[in-house]
């Protein structure tokens, strides 16, 4: 034990001697540094550009992440954060611990943005995936009416359960309590993340699973496979915007700033897309990748302001917990 | 006993149970101190007592009931095999959370195995959803660790007194009624206290086998407290909720557990002369092996495919834990080994109490408590694998006492006296008594903390730094990135890497197999 904490003491002083390229600190979740997401992609391009070091550092998921950041405070050692969502921009902003950033661009958005300390960088929309052969319902009256069996996750504990929270009441608003309580029958199971639930359906456990509209585009792109698709329902799909943001505490502001404006560049967008499996903020000018082409494009956009979404989070909370404990 | 000579030293165990105490509460009390409102309790924390109590009750008593008959057909019975089948059983008890639900609902669900079966004769599939299914899993994880330690003191039991009983002529009945059953008095309570206290921190496996929000627990209570609505007040009164509820099991089980008043024996191998029921006991051991093996056997088909397209970074992930089992079961092993001592030598209370403390704490509450402790001294993702290792040692604490402090009290007790007469001294003792007499154990205990060390996610996931990932974090980032298959190849890794550190120290259960 000893010993380690030498060794690791060792490290962290060779580290700091090659301390005069500056340190970029960026705070994501755990799938974006991942070896199969967009993390050594990202830090190898920007890495290029900024004659700096580009450190990313993986957080659980959206929701832990700004924990982390909370619990640090002020003395934090982030400089950015990228990856809250617009769910948790309210509860973001008012810790005071981010600045605004004079970073603006050309959004490939279905929404107007305009908020001046987040920028968005990937959006996608939730939707239940499902095997192609089989047939899908068109809305969530036509899901509850029918046999399909579906498994979703818990909004307290993953960030797309909350997404399907908050997608049921912008569609349906007060009737969302019985639009729950008529899906009940439907819900095979409850999981904590994302992984369990897809891993679930793969194996065959449930007719559908709530996922994004990019996810057949994995299958297609990576596997070579057509046989998965999303379901496209009437009411409209809630839209998940990524986001990051500089903090206000940060000790290199324009390396900072640099950053996200290299987010929202070609080079950085051209890369979510098959790593990420979301829909660039900005379409760069290669386009989509083959394959997203065949995706659904909902009809309608659903999705919470900042504030909005917080004022409603809790009330759908208590909505979903008592249609489902019965 | 305490204040009587003693051969071996006790203030080295109480100096070790004293910093896991320092760690489990000062953890909690960093996190309690960190809060900036006073937690509270509301009815949905009430209702999650509740489930995550009465499940983790269902679950010690079936596992533990279990446990006896086909620990009992084990110890009863020789076979070739015998020695691998024991290895395996323990396989569940260190599978990554994620792995387990995967293998286990391939056999379970909807879509399972048993469910396909059924349909061929045409009835509906199983319905595995619901409290049955959360207890289900957790008797499959914690069936082999009740059946291990019963196993454990039923070889412990002296030969003499079998060869006395089969002399009186008496028949498997007899014999259960006066030899074993006093010894299941005794081991029980404790078997059923530490399953409980491994229950009650359930999240993942109770919420996914539960079906939905009826099975919410408290650990996904103080999960939502922490991430979702940042309360950490109410996630260290939740986990100061957790540590109490085993705290109380664990009293209960040392005011319980009756001491062994009878004779010691000459050490010789055990044999038995109640031969009889040998279709009951092939059965015990048939349905059990089949029960834990049908998953594994899930995890091992899923796995094959991906196992030969493993990623670089998988292989460097796999070393990384294999890294990180060894530091933390040499930790493990200076942690548990005067503790085991000291409890021997009459310090029982204070010791015992602070080593199953472990089972209840809760790994967030344990991580984010040393994240605010190191934060402001060091950066905590170049500290990422000592703080796992430590952290995974503490954890198998619980489960290695267990399997210690029986031997450890039977070697000081039977031995000890005639150590002081012999004014042998502390160390003399020490190497020539109690080491070689305990090896068995260590060797045992050794291999299951080093088993659970690779399999344990542990606290990596807070501390995580890119280059740094072990096995099981690797396994949650395939799975995240959608690839599910190489996501069970490297869990199929996981399994045999695990099994075999699990194997190479225990080295291959010869306690068990013959004493």
């Amino acid at each position: 034990m000893k010993h380690l904490m030498i060794a690791a003491g060792i490290l962290s002083a060779t580290s700091a001697m090659a301390a005069d390229t500056p340190q970029l600190t960026v705070y994501t979740y755990d799938s974006f540094v991942s070896d199969w997401g967009p993390g050594p992609k990202v830090e190898e391009a920007f890495e290029a550009q900024c004659d700096c070091d580009l450190n990313l550092v993986g957080v659980e998921d959206g929701a832990a992440l700004l924990s982390r950041v909370r619990l640090e405070g002020a003395n934090s050692d982030a400089d950015v954060v990228l990856g809250l969502d617009t769910n948790l921009i309210a509860a973001a902003k008012e810790t005071g611990l981010f600045a605004p950033s004079s970073v603006r661009a050309e959004y490939d958005l279905p929404i107007e943005w305009a908020d001046d300390v987040f920028v968005p960088y990937d959006w996608g929309y939730f939707a239940f995936v499902h095997n192609a052969d089989a047939p899908a319902p068109a809305s969530f009256r036509d899901l509850a009416d029918s046999e399909a069996k579906i498994i979703i996750q818990d909004p307290r504990s993953s960030t797309p359960g909350l997404g399907l929270l908050l997608w049921v009441k912008a569609a349906y608003g007060d009737d969302a309590p019985e639009i729950w309580a008529g899906l009940a029958d439907n819900i095979v199971t409850v999981t904590k993340g994302w992984s369990e639930a897809y891993g679930l359906f793969l194996d065959g456990e449930a007719d559908m699973v709530l996922s994004y509209t990019t996810s057949p585009a994995y299958h297609l792109i990576a596997e070579e496979d057509d046989s998965k698709a999303a379901a496209a329902f009437d009411e409209g799909h809630y839209m998940q915007v990524e986001v990051a943001a500089k903090l206000a505490g940060t000790d290199q502001p324009e390396l900072s700033d640099q950053f996200l404006r290299f987010m929202v560049s070609d080079t950085f967008q051209q890369i979510i897309p098959t790593t990420n499996w979301m829909y660039p903020a900005v379409i760069p000018s290669t386009g989509l990748p083959d394959g997203f082409d065949a995706l659904i494009t909902p009809e309608k956009s659903l999705l919470f302001s900042a504030d909005e979404a917080a004022s409603v989070r809790d009330e759908a909370l208590t909505e979903w917990l008592g249609a489902l404990s019965q | 006993m305490v204040g009587r000579a003693q051969p071996v030293s006790t203030w080295p165990g109480v100096g070790a149970a004293g910093l896991v105490a320092a760690l489990i509460l000062g953890t909690l009390a960093a996190v309690a101190l960190r809060a900036e409102t006073a937690g509270g309790f509301g009815p949905a924390d009430w209702s999650a007592l509740r489930f995550t109590s009465v499940q983790a009750v269902l679950s010690a008593v079936f596992s533990a009931a279990l446990a006896i008959p086909v620990a009992r057909a084990l110890a009863r019975r020789r076979f070739r095999g015998r020695r691998v089948l024991i290895t395996l059983l323990g396989a569940p008890f260190i599978l990554p959370v994620i792995v387990a639900i995967l293998g286990l609902l391939q056999v379970f669900g909807r879509a399972g195995w048993i469910s396909d079966v059924l349909g061929l004769v045409g009835l509906p599939p199983l319905r595995i959803y619901g409290l049955h299914g959360v207890v289900l899993a957790h008797v499959f994880f914690n069936l082999p660790l009740a059946t291990r330690l019963i196993l454990q003191a039923w070889q412990e039991i002296p030969a003499e007194r079998f060869r006395l009983a089969a002399q009186l002529g008496c028949d498997g009945g007899t014999m259960f009624r006066l030899i074993e059953l006093p010894m299941l008095r005794r081991i029980l309570p404790g078997v059923l206290a530490v399953i409980f206290a491994i229950c009650l921190t359930s999240f993942a496996v109770a919420l996914t086998l539960g079906g939905g929000p009826r099975a919410t627990t408290l650990e996904l209570a103080i999960y939502q407290a922490f991430t979702y609505d940042f309360d950490l007040g109410r996630a260290a009164l939740l986990s100061a909720l957790q540590l109490a509820l085993t705290v109380a099991a664990a009293l209960a089980a040392l005011r319980f557990s009756q001491r062994d008043g009878f004779g010691a024996g000459l050490d010789r191998a055990i044999r038995r002369w109640d031969g009889g029921a040998p279709v009951r006991d092939a059965f015990w051991i048939f349905a059990a092996a089949a029960f834990l093996f049908l998953p594994l056997a899930a995890v091992l088909i899923s796995g094959l495919a991906g196992l030969f397209e493993m990623p670089i970074q998988v292989l460097r992930a796999a070393l990384t834990s294999v890294l990180v089992a060894c530091v933390s079961t040499v930790v493990f092993l200076t942690l548990a080994l005067p503790m085991a001592f000291a409890v021997a030598a009459g310090r029982y209370g204070i010791v015992e109490l602070s080593g199953i403390l472990g089972l209840a704490a809760s790994p967030l509450v344990i991580g984010t408590g040393l994240f605010i402790l190191i934060h402001p001294v060091a950066n905590p993702s170049t500290l990422a694998l000592p703080v796992t290792a430590l952290v995974n040692a503490v954890m198998a604490l619980p489960f290695g006492l267990r399997i210690l402090v029986p031997a450890a009290r039977e070697v000081v007790t039977r031995h000890g006296r005639l150590a002081l007469s012999l004014d042998m001294n502390k160390k003399t003792f020490f190497t020539l008594v109690l080491l070689p007499r305990m090896r068995p154990q260590i060797r045992f205990a050794a291999g299951l903390s080093a088993a659970l060390s690779m399999g344990d996610l542990g606290v990596i996931a807070l501390f995580a730094d890119p280059q740094i990932a072990t096995l099981p974090l690797q396994i949650y980032r395939l799975m995240g990135a959608y690839q599910m298959q190489a996501a069970a190849g490297a869990a199929l890794l996981l399994l045999l890497l695990s099994m075999g550190a699990f194997w190479l120290l225990d080295r291959g259960g010869r306690h068990h197999a013959e004493t």
